[in-house]
């Protein structure tokens, strides 16, 4: 089954409070050498046919980020881009 | 590259400069030139923009809200007025309230989940810089027409917002409005209010007195949030990296904000700090010059020292960052190790990055020296940032359509002529978008938090208990009507006045404060700067008759699209005190048997109605009449007949008329009515506008059984005008109205109810449409240029001597 | 002799006040603890309550289970210390493995305030002793992710087991699997609810006294221990 997968990050100048918040637990846990911990989501597309890279960047663009505040990217699952 | 400096910028006296794309005119930045000496160094001009923008020195406005002092009625219960982060009002002898309302109208059509938290958590630390723990929030909210495709993306995450940020900062969300009008399509008006409780004796001060004092700065991390406009002064060139350097939307963490309260009030307990203010519109440069000028005294501020989330900030743009959850303390040296202990306890980063400097020896007041890194960046006088800004007394003229508008009277309008025919009248009303049952919107916010609300929407104010021991309370109401402004911005603002007022003293509260925000078109339009001083005007005068102070507010300008200005819509806030919470009096009926009893009058007035502009997409003609001391003269009587058990329920009469406060004092508690219309209302299409005339100084109340003769003779004594118009019936489910029409509590509940859902329920909310793309690319371009969007400035109190 | 009840204090706690509020009402002598500290100062009973805590942006208690307190908590339970997470508190149990199941997003997606009805369906814990079993309650029901999942053997066994506390009744207002509100843990101690008790204790400010029962099960509870 041909798979997309769209990370989608806030743009690396948005303040991201749930990754400070995990950045600030990690010290409880005994990891000192972490300076920064951001998060985003991870969706999986799945075509019926053929991945369709250029359908899949319009999805994204459109739905799955708001371009006001976070970015995204798109590649097939287990290619290197 | 290195930051431009003071000695660069002495040396480099004709290096051209941005400030026309900054928002400064020729002459202010002629002006600025004067007051250095020479040119400002990119620091220095990026601070002086942001402090004389509209924003931030309401140089448009200011001219008009000095009547907000010069008519303010006196009052011994004032302990901080305009010109301070929010009014303070002594409600015991021991206790303080302070409430204040704020625009976040662009950044939240921008984006509007972070746009409305960030607009919340904005008021809150006005809130909490004047000593005060925030205690409850409200907010008035104005969308485009309730079926626009992007109303739902608006709405839905105005609301979120909303909700985010005051329920996780666990602040009840006790009252407000939500408005749809096609003139706010492409400008949102999003308004919100904190109100916040003090001990009179912990009152803070925004002034950094004591030479010698550290100037400490406490909260999140500053990044590059809000930077839009100044990032022109970037020093590299312009690539695609650029769009990454400018974002303008701020991002709330209110969990920062909540420790950030808890951290403050621990210090103000323990009297650690002589000054504070928080950080807002024009970010650490409001802060540093305001608090200095306000004592006269200098600073030296090291920015190097301010924790940043982007290592690659420069200078001019940790000074107008607009990161949120900071406050700036000033505090004694000695006192610095308890201060830094608190924040660490809370976990609140805090750093001390200057001190408060000596005026000089000649007495004039101290400078504000600022180095980055031991270049100095920006030496001015704090007073010429935030007092000597640029003022404007811009031209005005009554809009041309103005008199054709007024003639075109709703009063002529089809009425509906028999009883079926008034019947669907009724239930179309309720359904209406704006009349119809807000639940869908309220249910996504925490009223219950901190358990002191003792009435909260839908009931006409909200009321928060403030001391357990006594049973203190006050109740709280903001209201505004944008279309009775548009018909006569005078009478319309003593309209929203009117309303807010009575929805406080139907709660069997006294009035004793008010704040407004202003929200209104273009300045630069003189049809827009007239509406605002007729609405300035009115409420000014108003508040005199009243004998209610304006305590401070917020005035937003450029809410337009393109040359289309919004309604003018001053948002009024009044604030009542009750001193016994328990006797409060809630809308809805719910005893059987009692007596229906309507105080006031009612005329022929339709125009700028409800019912005008849902049924016929009207607006037109003159809006109702206000007379001011009849208000006055409802609240005393409800008062009096509330303390003697006269009054059940009370509910005030206003959009929608009779009929629409009939049907919610109805439903509140499922109790139906039997109502008959007096005789000279009875003939023709008289029925109809008895119950829909939106008339003001009118209420329903419900009183007990056996009070009757009571209550109304104590009508009489006081002259105020009633009529008995019917009796609760706990037992027939419906609303009737004699020989006119019978609706059951079901079928006018599911009218009432289904609205929103049917609107906005999941899956319309969930993609973005065409314009929140349109949104999104307009965004930096708009925030950087010269007309910016929209500005949001403080009114301060512009000393009148 | 007064019984302590402690409320715990996380950053970000919110309704900690009313909680204790709650038990003070019902006659309690309340401890306040702070997260950072063990010391359970010899308290009888904890309550953790409502909120945000650490502002809950990973998944709502998360990272609260790791604070000092719950380690010391943790421990006291396996002894019988009783335990009533209200919102919060209850994922911050089911989090820390003190309770089975997760509070996961609300099927609606919205956050929810609203008077809701329960049905008590356990009368047999430390916590719901003072109702009868099948009595029908009106509290509020306030959060974002208070959807009750676990897998089917887990909710067969809650049920063989009387261990479900509370259902909804009259609608369910997030997608609760099988309508659950509260369960309790095998020994009946440790007890989870997603709405709020705390917020129905007076008739002045809450839609009902019904929650106030919570809060003196737990005092009829210990003292029938001391006995």
């Amino acid at each position: 089954m041909a798979r997309v997968v769209v990370d989608v990050m806030l743009k690396p100048e948005i303040l991201d409070p749930q990754g400070q918040a995990v950045a600030n637990a990690l010290p409880r846990l005994g990891v000192t050498d972490v300076s920064s911990v951001r998060i985003g989501r991870r969706i999986e597309i799945e075509f019926e046919g053929e991945p369709d890279l250029d359908r899949a960047h319009e999805i994204a663009g459109r739905l799955l980020a708001n371009p006001v505040i976070e970015e995204y990217a798109v590649r097939l699952e287990g290619s290197s881009q | 590259m290195s930051a431009d400096t003071v000695e660069h910028a002495g040396d480099t006296p004709g290096e051209l400069q941005p400030h026309l794309e900054l928002g400064l005119s020729d002459d202010e930045y002629e002006r600025i030139r004067q007051i250095l000496g020479r040119r400002p160094t990119q620091s220095e001009l990026a601070m002086y923009s942001v402090m004389w923008s509209e924003h931030c020195s309401y140089k448009s406005s200011k001219v008009h809200l000095r009547q907000f002092a010069d008519k303010a009625p006196r009052s011994d219960r004032l302990l901080a007025g305009m010109g301070e982060n929010a009014g303070v009002v002594r409600v015991s002898d021991t206790l303080a309230v302070t409430f204040k309302v704020e625009s976040h109208n662009h950044p939240s059509f921008v984006e509007p989940y972070q746009g409305a938290a960030t607009g919340v958590g904005g008021i809150v630390r006005d809130i909490l810089a004047m000593g005060a723990r925030p205690v409850a929030v409200m907010d008035s909210l104005r969308f485009g027409a309730a079926d626009h495709p992007d109303t739902a993306r608006l709405l839905s995450g105005v609301v979120a917002g909303i909700g985010g940020y005051g329920n996780c900062l666990g602040l009840p969300n006790i009252g407000g409005e939500v408005v749809f009008d096609p003139c706010y399509q492409g400008n949102p008006l999003v308004n919100a209010l904190c109100l916040g409780v003090l001990p009179v004796d912990r009152l803070q001060s925004k002034a950094a007195s004591g030479t010698g004092n550290v100037v400490v700065l406490m909260g999140a991390k500053t990044g590059r949030d809000g930077i839009g406009g100044v990032s022109v002064l970037a020093s590299a060139t312009f690539d695609d990296e650029a769009e990454q350097r400018r974002p303008s939307v701020q991002v709330g963490d209110p969990f920062t904000e909540k420790l950030l309260i808890e951290a403050c009030l621990e210090l103000y307990d323990a009297r650690l700090v002589v000054g504070v203010q928080d950080l807002g519109g024009a970010g650490l440069t409001c802060a540093l010059t305001e608090t200095a000028a306000a004592a006269g005294t200098g600073m030296r501020v090291w920015l190097e020292r301010i924790p940043l989330r982007e290592p690659s900030m420069e200078p001019h743009e940790i000074l107008v960052s607009e990161s949120q959850e900071r406050m700036l303390l000033i505090v004694e040296p000695d006192k610095l190790d308890a201060v830094l202990k608190t924040a660490d306890k809370w976990g609140v980063p805090t750093t001390a990055i200057g001190e408060v400097t000596a005026p000089t020896t000649s007495g004039e007041p101290g400078r504000i020296l600022i180095t980055w890194r031991d270049e100095t960046v920006a030496d001015v006088p704090p007073g010429s940032l935030v007092d000597d800004g640029p003022v404007y007394a811009r031209p005005m003229r009554e809009p041309g359509d103005l008199i054709l508008l007024q003639a075109d009277r709703a009063e002529t309008l089809p009425r509906p002529a028999d009883p079926d025919a008034l019947r669907e009248t009724v239930l179309r009303m309720a359904a209406s978008p704006n009349l119809c049952d807000k639940t869908w919107v309220i249910e996504q916010y925490d009223r219950y938090v901190l358990g002191n609300t003792v009435l909260a929407q839908p009931e006409d104010a909200g009321v928060i208990r403030i001391d357990e021991r006594t049973g203190l309370g006050v109740a709280l109401s903001v209201d505004g009507n944008g279309r009775y402004a548009r018909l006569d911005p005078y009478v319309g603002a003593r309209l929203a006045l009117a309303e807010a007022y009575r929805n406080v003293v139907v709660t069997g509260a006294r009035p004793v404060a008010v704040t407004d925000c202003l929200n209104f078109g273009s300045p630069e339009d003189p049809a827009v700067m007239w509406q605002f001083a007729e609405a300035v005007r009115g409420l000014a005068d108003g508040s005199a008759e009243l004998n209610i102070p304006v305590t401070g507010g917020n005035v937003s300008f450029y809410n337009q699209t393109g040359a289309a200005a919004v309604h003018p819509t001053p948002v009024v806030g009044v604030l009542g005190v009750l001193e016994d919470v328990s006797q409060r009096i809630p809308m809805g009926f719910g005893e059987d048997g009692e007596v229906i009893i309507l105080l006031g009058e009612t005329h022929a007035e339709l125009s700028g109605s409800e019912w005008a502009w849902e049924v016929h997409g009207h607006l037109g003609g003159v809006p109702p009449q206000v007379d001011l001391s009849r208000e006055r003269l409802l609240g005393e009587v409800i008062a009096d007949a509330a303390a003697k058990g006269h009054v059940s329920s009370a509910h005030d009469l206003s959009d929608g008329g009779l009929a629409h406060a009939l049907a919610e004092s109805c439903m509140r508690r499922g109790l139906g009515a039997r109502v008959a219309l007096p005789d000279e209302f009875t003939a023709g299409s008289m029925p109809f506008l008895y119950l829909c005339s939106e008339s003001t100084g009118r209420a329903i109340v419900a009183v007990p059984r056996g009070h009757e003769k009571a209550f109304t003779a104590l009508c009489t004594e006081w002259g105020l005008p009633w009529t008995a118009i019917g009796v609760v019936d706990a037992h027939g489910r419906e609303l009737e109205v004699r020989g006119q029409f019978v609706i059951g509590l079901d079928e006018l509940r599911e009218a009432w109810s289904g609205t929103l859902p049917r609107l906005f329920d999941a899956e319309r909310a969930v993609g973005m449409g065409p314009q929140a793309e349109a949104a999104a690319d307009a965004a930096p371009e708009t925030e950087a240029s010269e007309s910016a969007p929209e500005t949001e400035a403080s009114e301060a109190a512009p000393e009148t001597e | 002799m007064t019984t302590r009840i402690g409320v715990v204090t996380f950053p970000g706690s919110l309704d900690d006040g009313d909680a204790a509020r709650a038990a003070r009402i019902a006659g309690a002598e309340v401890v306040r603890l702070w997260h950072a500290e063990s010391d359970l100062r010899q308290v009888d009973a904890v309550i953790l309550p409502g909120g945000f805590s650490y502002g809950d942006y990973l998944r709502c208690g998360a990272i609260a289970r790791f604070a000092p307190v719950m380690e010391a908590i943790t421990k006291a339970v396996s002894d019988g210390l009783p335990v009533l997470g209200i919102c919060n508190g209850f994922q911050i149990l089911c989090e820390a493995h003190l309770l089975p199941g997760a509070l996961t997003r609300n099927a609606h997606l919205h956050f929810r305030n609203r008077d809701q009805a329960l049905r008590i369906e356990s009368a047999d814990t430390a916590w719901t002793s003072s109702y009868e079993p099948g009595q029908e309650i009106v509290i509020p029901v306030k959060n974002g992710e208070g959807r009750f999942v676990a897998d089917d053997r887990t909710l067969d066994e809650l049920t063989a087991e009387g261990r479900i506390v509370a259902r909804y009744a009259g609608g369910n207002p997030n997608g609760s699997l099988r309508d659950i509100a509260a369960i309790a843990s095998e020994g009946g101690n440790v007890v989870g609810i997603m709405p709020h008790p705390e917020h129905a204790v007076e008739a002045l400010t809450g839609p009902s006294l019904d929650g106030l029962g919570f809060f003196t099960s737990i005092l009829k509870h210990l003292a029938g221990m001391q006995k």
